[in-house]
């Protein structure tokens, strides 16, 4: 088992102090696809705001739209002068109404919350990241963090998988990781077009095309939780043993500080205990029809 | 010979096969080579040859009225064709290579006689090869969920 990961981080916001959304506001505004179904936000402190401690790759945090409702949304990048980027999808009320607002909108967000990909327990080995559609956004961080600290990590892979060329996000920087020799990108559609020069399929079979070692691996995985079943697999059956493999769970986030239960997988709560849990400690619940 | 051994044994399809079968498996295969754009099946053509692919990509397409529609890619390290295992031995979509190709072609006609005269060997070679359209299938269906679209499993609030 990972301890890193199965204990809130020491430094998260304490519950005592985690109910009260600080006001922030929106510096940028950025489509991540064509349609703008798919946005992040760059957000700084209003003055007078002490922000919390800088979310770690994986942690989210809960922006509250005043009078609309509460989010939470993960982190998926952290700019050089402290700004937090989150991506959304709009996809329900709350997000739908996220997507109208512009630069100077004042939102309130409470974070981070929860736990944090085990980076630190990657130093030295392999990396595998896997991601489907939106789940690239959480995983985004540890990309950045792999980049910056290079010479920490052994062969670097990242799976992307979406639905099609135009649902893919972040485009600017796949291309830009694309390009480099140190960073093996895979990127697959579930439905190309005539345009379309890359690989067709699931996200699962640039798994099985291998280029890690095994025996020195550590996965971590964020999409729907059908593709991070079947992808679990797919590394199981190239020889990752299951505690290396890490996954990223989404669930009704209420309170973020385990007090709700909205959240509630089983004995875990998905806000406190995860998202991001050992492969082990969620694999019973993918099994468990309708959980 | 030892060189396409040697090949078998550096991938995962063939690795944990017996050596014996995996020296029947290169006496049956060939290094080939095909440009891009080469159609290497056709759909509704005899089935008598499987590709070990070991450069390049390969797009497994569908015939339609409208054209050809790629459902899936192939590449290093993955296996091209199924069809010549059953009858009636017909290949059921196209594949095309999208970039120049380097493959390991296996005659599989004369295969399917070994593995009717050596039910060992028959076996293990259908087990390798159903764990493959297996795992085709179960890729298949994730497709068809269409897992990312609106509102799709894994999207929330």
């Amino acid at each position: 088992m990972a301890p890193e990961t199965l204990q809130p981080r020491a430094d998260s916001a304490l519950p005592e102090q985690a109910m009260a959304p600080q006001p922030w506001r929106i510096h940028s505004v950025r489509p991540d696809v064509a349609s703008n179904e798919v946005f992040s936000w760059t957000l700084y402190p209003e003055p007078g705001v002490e922000p919390g401690p800088p979310p770690a790759p994986g942690q989210f945090n809960m922006l509250y739209l005043f009078g609309v409702g509460e989010v939470p949304i993960s982190v998926s990048a952290i700019t050089a002068d402290g700004g937090i980027v989150h991506t959304t999808r709009a996809v329900g009320s709350v997000t739908r109404t996220m997507q109208d607002l512009g630069p100077g909108a004042v939102v309130g967000l409470r974070g981070p919350f929860g736990t944090a990909w085990p980076v630190e327990q990657a130093r030295g080995r392999d990396l595998v990241l896997v991601a489907g559609g939106i789940g690239l956004a959480p995983l985004r961080p540890v990309i950045h963090a792999a980049l910056e600290r290079r010479d920490d990590f052994g062969h670097v892979v990242v799976c992307y998988g979406a639905r099609s060329p135009g649902d893919m996000i972040f485009r600017d920087e796949l291309e830009a990781w694309g390009a480099r020799d140190d960073l093996d990108l895979r990127i697959t559609v579930d439905r190309g077009t005539a345009a379309w020069r890359g690989d067709v399929g699931v996200v699962t079979q640039l798994i099985d095309r291998g280029g890690f070692d095994r025996r020195n691996t550590l996965a971590m995985v964020c999409g729907p939780e059908v593709m991070m079943r079947f992808a679990a697999s797919s590394l199981e059956r190239r020889g990752l043993k299951p505690e290396d493999i890490f996954v990223s769970m989404e669930r009704n986030m209420r309170c973020a500080v385990g007090f709700c239960g909205h959240c509630q997988i089983g004995a875990h709560f998905v806000c406190r205990d995860g998202p991001v849990f050992p492969y082990p400690v969620m694999e019973p619940a993918f099994r468990i029809r309708e959980l | 010979m030892n060189e396409l051994l040697a090949i078998l044994e550096d991938q995962p399809f063939f690795a944990d096969m017996e050596p014996e079968h995996r020296r029947l498996l290169a006496a049956c295969a060939a290094k080939n080579g095909y440009p891009a754009g080469t159609r290497l099946m056709r759909d509704h053509e005899p089935a008598e040859t499987f590709w070990l692919i070991r450069e390049g990509q390969v797009a497994l397409e569908s015939p339609l009225r409208e054209g050809c529609v790629t459902f899936q890619t192939l590449g290093p390290g993955d296996i091209l064709g199924w069809s010549w295992l059953l009858p009636p031995y017909r290949a059921s979509y196209d594949a095309r290579a999208l970039t120049d190709l380097h493959t390991l072609r296996f005659d599989a006609g004369v295969l399917r006689e070994h593995m009717e005269a050596d039910p060992a060997f028959g076996y293990m070679l259908m087990k390798h090869f159903s764990a493959l359209i297996v795992q085709r299938l179960q890729a298949a269906r994730l497709q068809a969920l269409d897992i990312y679209s609106h509102g799709g499993p894994g999207h929330g609030t």
